[in-house]
């Protein structure tokens, strides 16, 4: 390595200056050049990425990276499959690192879907690479042109049965260090021709987590660690006043901490930094912060400037206030939903350990890159001395991308001179997480006598922008949002604004075609300005047998029972969902089958895909029902899962998932839009039952409709 | 994958008081997977402490500090147990088993060889305590019915929600011919 790269990072070393074999020994590295971040974030070719590099070794493996981090949603296994579907490699002979910043390619962050999108083309694309110069160095051993070679499960060998002995890559690769990077004319294998992607895989790893004998970031202990624990403020908006350190200090073995803001003490084990953290004493000044009563008034006379990553959505088409005024069918409506968590089962853990001015953290976390920056930058380190690592991961859902934990975890570590654990307690997870954000959505329709939409108004409050666009075919429209300073911190959530959005729009079409007496699919069909939405709609349809409706509404239907449905397009996901239910006399409400169908292009991990959107249905059917996170005076009053309820096994209704599969459009994520029709479509099901309508999220937070 | 962590590695093996139950003879003991362990009596620490941070044995998880997720469960004498609510001093004497040791050298244990085979996992964070709660399920009902599989597994919460996957792995763990309930074949 040359001297003048020791102060860059591996992933800003030039492609042809990092020091793979001196880390991953002798081979082939195949490169993908990165595209960086533009002076507006975004660049003109999509989002910006590191690249992506494979190397492959002497022992005939392909080391591939990726700045992604796999937290559960299974995008690992399916990123290994790309790879050995390029390579013709079997998937033992695949090594994936993601998230490790020290050797992974540079990234955004593991959200918005992007694994499929993003991740994975830029490792098929290398992959690909690969494949065509180890055929050159097979050709060049085995004495033929490279059209007559034959890569095969790691062996190259000449087409045919005749020839010299099949040769393994780790024998065409001996010695070599070469780098090359990946030629714009590299094509990867299309989809259609897919032999190990695309077809029903299990999920590496399973064995580890069986045994008990994966490690998480809160299960890490390197020995003299000590645990850390953080002084919180009592509620939000409290400012610390004073605070006296001096009993915790006395405590043996106990260091404590405090800058600025952040107090927090280290201790050699548990019950010593609970007791530690009790031990100081701190006054803190709070501040008056709104109670959930006058939340909406709240959120409505807090606008601001909407600069964040969920973005701002201003459209608008034709005459739409002319249209709402000449309709003769109009409808207003506003739907809400609740602020919930994320609650990911391993809380917020880090670990940081420093070895003279280089540190290493340990982060259950889903943007290391982002990490590692906010480190140096609080921390005033090289970026080439930090590095984290994303280690298996307790799930996230969003809710995993802050870094001052790391940040906290880091100086604790400095001050004590040994490593230092923070672990959350599922108290600290609920407070000092932040929520998916509460959406106030108000929409105004109008429509000619037959039902044809003719005008559509569509504002969100807080929640973004993402989904707020309309699958239908309607001449006037006006759709916008208005981010809110938020009293309660929030951020991202598997498929945030999508789920609010969805949940108005759908529910709004199902009012309007209940209104003018037609068949909510039918209705919806007729609109509809997307093909593959329809036949995702037509499909789950069929699947479910639903039974149309004509004119007023058909109640011949078995007492209490109601089945509703509902589309979303979101991430360039198409989903449609229905969902039958059952109302008790005690108005009880039993969700008794969900069918979903999903379609995201090429399916790369049908099993993990399948898997993804049960658990999704399950997920979304907690915030559609009964999640919600309640709060006075800026503490949050359910901070605890004997408070909080999210789904159980009592909660899951039967699941039916239709995989669309088109293999002639590229691969989108998975892990969020199946999610976004869920909700309205139990909604709907819930006015098909009962003709009550349930327009805030959750619906029936006790359980029975009102 | 390439493990090259610098300096300090994150320790998989026992520590602490552990290793030193010869030394320490007057120490109630407890029994973890067939070994015994010294441990101190201290009223503030649960059962959960002392396998984690103490013995080492990770596979138990915290979730939630007060018995309403199930992660940090572990057999006790045969019956699951939430580690986190259960003071140190209730398992002195008695024999504990953990996710760790449930398998037979490199045969795992039916449930876990089914939740293995089922691809019951997403994060995989609740598995431990998800097989430690079916294990002592069909211990006590060899072959359940759905709804008593619900019913006994709804104290154990999957936040990835495959809640689907792993009911069809306990159903295949609970097949006659896989030979659940008592170990026998």
């Amino acid at each position: 390595m040359k001297p003048s790269g020791e102060s860059l990072p591996f992933d800003r070393l030039p492609p042809t200056e990092r020091p793979y074999f001196e880390r991953f020994g002798n081979g082939l590295v195949v490169v993908l050049a990165a595209v960086r971040p533009g002076p507006s974030g975004w660049g003109r070719g999509g989002p910006p990425h590191g690249g992506a590099w494979i190397h492959l070794g002497e022992d005939g493996k392909a080391r591939a990276f990726t700045g992604k981090a796999d937290v559960g949603q299974g995008t690992r296994t399916a990123l290994m499959l790309l790879v050995a579907e390029e390579l013709r490699l079997p998937l033992s002979s695949i090594e994936l690192t993601m998230g490790d910043t020290d050797v992974s390619p540079w990234d955004m962050g593991t959200f918005g879907s992007r694994s499929m999108p993003d991740a994975a083309q830029h490792l098929r694309i290398t992959g690909a690479a690969a494949r065509t110069a180890l055929t050159e160095l097979a050709a060049a051993a085995l004495g033929v042109v490279a059209d007559r070679v034959e890569l095969v499960d790691g062996r190259a060998r000449v087409r045919g049965a005749k020839g010299p002995k099949p040769v393994p890559y780790g024998i065409l690769v001996k010695g070599l260090r070469r780098v090359e990077m990946v030629s714009p004319s590299t094509r990867s294998i299309s989809p259609s021709e897919w032999t190990k992607a695309g077809q029903p895989t299990m999920n590496v790893g399973g064995h580890d987590i069986v045994t008990g004998a994966r490690r998480y970031t809160s299960d890490l202990h390197p020995p003299g660690m000590l645990y850390g624990k953080v002084l919180f403020p009592p509620s939000y908006g409290a400012k610390l006043r004073s605070v006296d350190l001096s009993r915790a200090q006395a405590l043996p073995g106990v260091t404590a901490v405090h800058e600025g803001d952040f107090v927090a003490v280290a201790a050699p084990d548990l019950p010593s930094a609970r007791s530690a953290l009790k031990a100081i004493r701190a006054e803190w000044e709070t501040s008056p912060q709104p109670s959930e009563r006058e939340i909406v008034d709240f959120l409505r006379h807090h606008p601001v400037e909407g600069e964040d990553f969920w973005d701002v959505v201003h459209h608008e088409t034709g005459d739409v206030d002319a249209a709402l005024v000449a309709a003769p069918v109009s409808l207003h409506e506003t739907y809400s939903t609740a602020y919930i968590a994320h609650v990911p089962m391993e809380t917020h853990a880090v670990l940081a350990a420093w070895e003279g001015e280089r540190l290493t953290v340990w982060l259950g976390g889903q943007t290391p890159f982002r990490a590692r920056d906010a480190l140096s930058d609080a921390l005033g380190l090289s970026p080439a001395n930090v590095r984290v690592i994303v280690p298996p991961t307790g799930s996230g859902f969003g809710g995993k991308h802050a870094g001052d934990l790391a940040i906290g975890a880091a100086r604790l570590a400095k001050a004590a001179g040994r490593p230092v654990r923070i672990t959350y307690t599922r108290e600290e997870e609920f407070t000092q997480a932040y929520f998916r954000p509460m959406a106030v959505v108000e929409i105004r329709s109008g429509a000619k006598n037959d039902g044809t939409l003719t005008a559509w108004q569509f504002h969100n409050l807080n929640a973004g922008a993402a989904a707020a666009l309309l699958p239908y075919k309607v001449p006037n429209q006006k759709i916008g949002n208005q981010p809110v300073d938020s009293p309660l911190p929030q951020g991202s959530y598997r498929a945030l604004a999508a789920t609010a959005n969805n949940f108005a729009r759908e529910s709004h079409i199902d009012e309007l075609a209940a209104r003018v007496g037609a068949d909510p699919v039918e209705y919806r069909l007729r609109h509809l300005a997307d093909d593959r939405l329809a036949a995702v709609l037509k499909a789950v349809a069929e699947r479910a047998g639903w039974t149309p409706r004509r004119g007023s509404r058909v109640r011949d239907r078995a007492r209490g029972h109601g089945q509703g449905i509902a589309v979303g397009l979101e991430k360039e996901g198409r989903v449609a969902t229905f969902a039958e239910v059952r109302v008790l006399e005690d108005r009880r409400l039993e969700v008794v089958r969900i069918v979903t169908g999903f379609e995201c292009g090429a399916i790369v991990h049908p099993s993990n895909l399948q898997s993804q959107i049960e658990g999704g249905t399950v997920m979304a059917l907690g915030g559609a029902l009964f999640e919600a996170i309640h709060f006075d005076g800026g503490r949050i009053l359910n901070p605890r899962l004997s408070a909080y309820r999210v789904p159980r096994f009592r909660d899951v209704p039967p699941i039916e998932v239709l995989l669309l599969d088109r293999r002639d459009l590229p691969s989108q994520g998975g892990g969020e839009t199946p999610l976004i029709a869920v909700a309205p479509a139990v909604a709907n099901a819930i006015f098909d039952a009962t003709g009550t309508r349930l327009r805030s999220l959750p619906l029936v937070p006790d359980g029975t409709v009102p | 994958m390439a493990r090259r962590k610098p300096g300090v590695r994150p320790s998989t093996g026992r520590r602490g008081s552990a290793k030193s139950s010869a030394r320490a003879p007057t120490l109630p003991q407890i029994r973890v997977n067939g070994v015994d362990h010294p441990v101190l009596l201290d009223a503030d620490r649960s059962l959960l402490d002392v396998l984690r941070e103490e013995l080492g044995l990770t596979g138990a998880k915290y979730g939630c500090g007060e018995g309403e997720c199930g992660a940090c469960k572990v057999l006790v004498d045969g019956v699951a147990v939430r580690s986190c609510m259960t003071p140190v001093a209730e398992a002195v004497g008695r024999s504990i088993t953990t996710i760790e040791g449930l398998a037979h050298g490199d045969r795992l244990h039916p449930v876990q060889q089914a939740f293995a085979d089922t691809g019951a996992f997403q994060c995989g964070y609740c598995i431990p305590g998800m097989i430690i709660a079916a294990v002592s399920l069909l211990e006590t009902n060899p072959h359940p019915t759905e709804k008593e599989v619900r019913t006994a597994m709804d104290g154990n919460i999957c936040r990835c929600c495959g809640y689907l996957r792993i009911l069809e792995a306990i159903r295949r763990a609970a097949q006659p011919s896989r030979g659940v309930g008592g170990g026998a074949p």
